[in-house]
């Protein structure tokens, strides 16, 4: 009786220190209110960039029918007035101190045999609907290499896929049936990031004070990283500028 | 029982022949240079298989017809010598009759296979990949830039892996996902795989090639009719084979060089 009741006194001790210690790691460091910070600015280039070139889709006629009159362009650079670049993820690559899971369902379009967004940014874990708004299959391949590799046909009509990534990866995506398909999946641990769109614009509010790096990245251009320092409920304006080759 | 399959045989027999005589599925009309040829070549062996299929067709149900059914104490006759002079002597015939049609058929083949193209021929390069052709003309300088296939990328439309940044020859390289070829004037093509086996088959042209990864396979026709046609993936290639298709548009020289400079500005 004696025995047992010692034993239930240590459980008790031993899990209640477990508890404890997990919450300390755990939780986010409280915040003061008011003091979260924001780093905002733009994202442009120097130089020539590539043309954005028409993409011929002449062996879908479904998808030529879609978009006639206005054919879609290639992505890989995306530029807009001022030379401004869209389509390029700025997020916080150290110093992020904590973020809850993002639960929200993220949702990605084939339609026009096009991927609708072209860059989708989540965090690990959150769940991924990808449906197929063609009246004709289309074949999903995200090429990861941290995550499981896989690719699915998903016919016309074919319910949604869910999925998701567990590991943080840049993973191209690609269509093994349309070659000019391709997008990308951003799989980043912060909750702390923005794509640009046309004008390049983005902003990252909500931080705590702290040092942090901000990256920029652009699928073709790569990335570059800044330092910035956060000390209250301030707005830093941080730009990145990318030198643009037309090749 | 044996008199009915004579029937069913019989009629299967008429039926089939009256399907080819009367053409129903027949190919489409040519439109090549050399299509003349081939479609002889098919008449000649349509004629002679044919005439075998319905002699030996007719001669099995005149048989079933005359013995099939089973009576009491009736001998059953056998070929002379049992069953392998049988089998020996069908072989053999059989075997004579597909080496004549080879040995007539190559001949067509090679004259228009194994013939040097026109020196004057207009020149595309091919790419055949999971699941779509892409052409290449070279441009003004009628030079085609180098390949590397390290880069090929197809989120910025280098199917053919070309380097403008280093290769001045590959900047001015037209890429299009449709062939547009002139009619009356010779075309060279020039066959790449950049994954598996592929075909390039053109019924209307008479002319159906494989893409074999790593072989450069030349292919040279002359079209004479103006028009659109359809060109398909003959090698299962995976799962979007029946996918694999693209255009040939066949039209006046001018109207070709009108297509040729759009396309070009569009690069």
């Amino acid at each position: 009786m004696r025995t047992h009741s010692i034993a239930v006194l240590a459980t008790v001790l031993i899990t209640g220190g477990l508890a404890r210690s997990a919450s300390i790691v755990g939780a986010a460091p409280p915040r003061p209110p008011g003091a979260a910070g924001t780093i905002s600015g733009k994202v442009t280039y120097t130089g020539t960039p590539p043309k954005m070139k028409p993409i011929d889709m002449a062996k879908e006629p479904n998808c030529v029918t879609q978009h006639a009159g206005a054919p879609v362009l290639t992505e890989n650079v995306v530029t807009g007035p001022g030379n401004t670049l869209r389509w390029v993820l700025v997020y916080i690559s150290a110093g992020d101190q904590g973020s809850a899971p993002a639960t929200e369902t993220v949702r990605l379009d084939q339609k026009g045999c096009q991927y609708i967004p072209h860059v989708l940014v989540l965090q690990p874990n959150q769940p991924l609907d990808i449906y197929n708004d063609d009246p004709h299959s289309h074949n999903i391949h995200p090429l990861a290499k941290l995550n499981p590799e896989w690719n699915r046909s998903q016919p016309a009509g074919a319910p949604p896929i869910h999925t998701k990534w567990e590991q943080p990866e840049f993973i191209p995506v690609k269509c093994n049936v349309h070659p000019w398909m391709h997008g990308w999946h951003l799989v980043v641990t912060t909750s702390h990031y923005a794509l640009t769109g046309e004008d390049g614009a983005f902003t990252l509010s909500g931080l705590p004070p702290g040092k942090y790096t901000v990256t920029a990245w652009q699928e073709q251009f790569g990335a570059q990283s800044q330092d910035v320092t956060i000390s209250g409920s301030e707005t830093k304006p941080v730009n990145f500028v990318f030198k643009a080759t037309p090749y | 029982m044996g008199k009915l399959f004579a029937v069913v045989l019989t009629i299967i027999t008429v039926v089939a022949t009256a399907i080819f005589v009367m053409r129903v599925w027949w190919l489409p009309a040519d439109i090549s240079v050399h299509g003349p040829w081939i479609d002889h070549q098919l008449m000649e062996t349509m004629l002679s298989s044919g005439i075998l299929f319905v002699v030996s067709q007719l001669a099995l149900a005149l048989f079933v017809w005359k013995s099939g059914d089973r009576r009491e104490g009736r001998k059953i006759k056998i070929f002379p010598g049992g069953a392998v002079p049988m089998v020996v002597l069908a072989t053999v015939l059989v075997g004579a009759e597909i080496l004549a049609l080879t040995f007539v058929g190559s001949k067509v083949w090679a004259s228009i296979y194994q013939t040097p193209p026109d020196p004057n021929s207009l020149a595309i390069d091919v790419q055949a990949e999971q699941f779509a052709f892409y052409f290449r003309y070279p441009g003004a300088d009628g030079k085609f830039g180098g390949i590397h296939p390290e880069l090929m990328n197809e989120a910025s439309q280098n199917f053919f892996g070309l380097d403008p940044a280093h290769d001045t020859a590959a900047r001015d390289d037209i890429v299009v996902p449709t062939l547009a070829i002139p009619v009356n004037r010779p075309v060279l093509l020039t066959l790449r795989a950049k994954d598996v086996n592929h075909a390039f088959y053109v019924p209307e042209l008479r002319i159906q090639q494989d893409f074999v990864p790593g072989l450069v396979i030349p292919l040279h026709f002359t079209a004479t009719q103006p028009g659109k046609y359809e060109i398909v993936c003959t090698q299962l290639c995976g799962l979007g084979h029946y996918n694999m298709r693209a255009y040939v548009e066949v039209m006046p020289q001018e109207q070709f060089d009108q297509w040729l400079k759009q396309q070009a500005a569009q690069q």
